[in-house]
């Protein structure tokens, strides 16, 4: 072969080396972008017409518009200072026609067994600081643990970015999940139940 | 709580894209080679591509089926670079005259690859690993023990790391890497809590209980230990790298990092000082234009300066491939290969060659951030410390940024070993990646007929979060829908 042939084909390696670089990286543009939609999810989910769920206060205070549900029950007031929203008992009754609303959070199992907790409309923080609404005495507990937070007719539990996770029945949480009564709820040695 | 998805999409058609781009690049290489050295192109060059073609399509097929969310980037990656390997060891033979190296390693790598897919396919989720904790503490000591046994245990080159299996010389220490990372990511998986919270203050730092840490000290201790007797200053340096990484991970204090780095200055002049085997290399590496030190005859600096001055010769572009002079530079298979590399492709193809590291390294830090289990968190951050290591130790050695310790550049450089526990590696990132991407299905009745009604498939995982069917859950699940872009399924 040609030396010119050769040396064309040596520079072709080494473009084509850098093609595949490029088009890895062009590829990986939607992973990148990931920061991004996590900062603005809000505007996707309003638009979805589901306004039902917001992680952020000021997601809350837009959401305004009903999405036929339990009437304006977009004011998930189920953020980590908000402790009772106007908006929420309002809508308590209208779900509670539905279904028994759970009436208290009890600890089965653990330290603080048989410590109960009456749920009302605002949420409820577990965790071992003092200013939680349940103090868990708990070496495996996080100081923020977890948020038990109402919705509509439900409590939801949510994991606050705990060190050793917040588990379900026998599943640990990613994201909030609903809790029924008689479910275990279990976070380091505490065991914790919803009561109808 | 930081979420960090991704689309669940599988991407493999993305990856089967990018496979054939790095197989081109990888034959072609090949090819180009022996173009350029004037040796005949015969039909050996198309069968030995199309067998590492084949076995890659093969692990391509395996992902398709057993790992479909896998990271798409991570092969293709590791395919070029193994491929680039082989050409330039290829090129080398065509130089040198021993001719079977070449395909010694596209025989080790089609094995490595084969068993990679067998870890992939039996193996199925990495989070079966974290209960082997204790005994991958003992298969990594005991691998790293191996060596030191009269019979089986060889000694080349002053580091005796070499196992003599009968058909082949084996370096056990890179399969016990693999153990030790699992036994370190388990541990602290399983105590990190104790680690952090129990223990008393001295002024601003916190110590743990010895009791909590005690196992994660003796595995360490034993591994540099053996690795200390052993000579292999490598592996020593990888194993302390991995160690204070993992558990600056898990931890997140810096003051692990500041004692490491002392440590590792207080060890580093002890043995330069006490250690003749390392003072040499110091030597080698503070004064390799000495006119005594290039010209002895055992253990001198000629194999550091040709390096360099190979580099100096590939300048911005390179030779091109097989064009150059890299067979002056003894070992220029294995421990300079990135020194063969400089000198072939140049400035313009080394870089691109360390942005293929670079871009594996942040593909198992995806992973890593991605997965939801703290076990494979760490598993994927310590695998991706440990690559990110190595290519340091190696390319440093051979810059003379620090000294030469006899690490192989992963997935270059000649050698089966190296070549199977990287591959391993690999299947375990992409096994955690697989986790890490996979979609999670919040209720039945949302998507529960499309193309991705997944989690059924998967039973095990996010059972709870089913149960959550009606119409709140559903609210959830059309926010990630919208999110990672499929759309929403009501």
């Amino acid at each position: 072969m040609s030396q010119l042939a050769v040396t064309v084909l040596q520079f072709g390696l080494l473009l084509l080396l850098w093609v595949l670089i490029l088009s890895i990286v062009a590829a990986q543009s939607r992973d990148l972008m990931i920061s991004k939609r996590s900062r603005a999810p809000q505007d996707e989910s309003t638009r979805s017409g589901q306004g039902r769920r917001r992680r952020r206060e000021s997601a809350a205070a837009t959401a305004g518009a009903p999405a036929g549900h339990g009437g304006a029950a977009g004011a998930g007031g189920h953020s980590a200072a908000a402790s009772g929203h106007p908006t929420q008992a309002e809508q308590a009754p209208a779900a509670s026609a539905q279904r028994p609303r759970p009436r208290a959070l009890v600890v089965v199992e653990g330290p603080a067994t048989g410590t109960e907790v009456e749920l009302g409309s605002a949420p409820i923080m577990l965790g071992r600081a003092q200013e939680s609404t349940l103090v868990l005495v708990d070496d495996y507990a996080s100081g923020k643990h977890a948020r038990l937070f109402p919705q509509g007719s439900r409590w939801f539990i949510e994991d606050l970015g705990s060190t050793n996770g917040t588990w379900l029945g026998e599943e640990q949480l990613t994201r909030a999940a609903t809790v029924e009564p008689g479910e275990r709820i279990r976070i380091g040695k505490t065991v914790l139940e919803l009561k109808a | 709580m930081i979420r960090t998805e991704t689309a669940p999409a599988p991407r493999r058609n993305l990856e089967l894209f990018l496979l054939l781009l790095a197989l081109v690049v990888a034959v072609g290489a090949q090819i180009i080679t022996a173009a350029a050295m004037d040796a005949p192109i015969d039909e050996g060059y198309y069968v030995d591509g199309g067998i590492y073609a084949g076995v890659v399509l093969v692990f391509h097929i395996i992902l398709r089926i057993r790992a479909k969310y896998a990271d798409p980037f991570i092969l293709p990656i590791v395919v070029t670079l193994n491929g680039l390997g082989i050409a330039m060891i290829h090129r080398i033979d065509l130089a040198g005259g021993d001719g079977s190296v070449a395909d010694r390693q596209l025989l080790w790598s089609a094995v490595s690859m084969a068993f990679a897919m067998a870890l992939l396919w039996f193996l199925q989720d990495h989070r079966r690993l974290r209960q082997l904790t204790y005994l991958s503490l003992v298969v990594g000591t005991v691998l790293l023990f191996l060596p030191m046994l009269p019979g089986i245990g060889m000694e080349i080159n002053g580091a005796r790391i070499w196992v003599n299996l009968g058909f082949a010389s084996f370096q056990p220490s890179e399969l016990a890497k693999i153990a030790l990372g699992v036994f370190f990511a388990g541990f602290l998986a399983n105590n990190r809590d104790l680690i952090l919270l129990a223990g008393r203050k001295f002024g601003p730092l916190q110590f743990p209980r010895i009791q909590d840490l005690a196992p994660l000290m003796i595995g360490w201790l034993v591994a540099i230990g053996v690795l200390v007797v052993q000579t292999d200053l490598g592996n020593s340096i990888m194993f302390f790298g991995l160690f204070m990484a993992m558990i600056y991970v898990a931890t997140s204090r810096l003051s692990w990092i500041i004692i490491g780095g002392l440590l590792v200055a207080v060890g580093g002049v002890l043995a330069w000082m006490f250690v003749p085997h390392v003072t040499a290399r110091v030597d080698i590496w503070l004064n390799a234009f000495d006119e005594d030190i290039y010209s002895r005859e055992f253990g001198g600096s000629e194999q550091v300066v040709q390096g360099i001055f190979g580099l100096a010769n590939g300048g911005l572009t390179g030779t091109g491939l097989g064009s150059g002079m890299p067979n002056r530079v003894p070992l220029a298979n294995s421990d300079m290969i990135l020194a063969a590399f400089g000198e072939e492709l140049g400035l313009i193809g080394l870089t691109a060659m360390l942005l293929l590291y670079l871009l594996l390294f942040s593909r198992f830090m995806r992973a890593g951030l991605g997965t939801r289990d703290a076990f494979g968190k760490l598993l994927a951050v310590g695998f991706a410390v440990m690559l990110v290591l190595q290519v340091f130790v190696v390319l440093g050695g051979i810059t003379r940024v620090i000294p030469m310790t006899g690490l192989t550049a992963p997935f270059l450089a000649a050698g089966g070993s190296s070549l199977l526990g990287n591959w391993l590696i690999v299947a375990l990132v992409l096994l955690i990646s697989h986790a890490a991407r996979r979609p999670i299905v919040v209720g039945p009745m949302v998507n529960a007929s499309g193309d991705e009604a997944s989690g059924i498939e998967n039973p095990t995982t996010e059972a709870a979060e089913a149960t959550a069917s009606e119409d709140e859950a559903a609210a959830f699940q059309d926010e990630d829908e919208a999110r990672s872009g499929t759309g929403g399924a009501r």
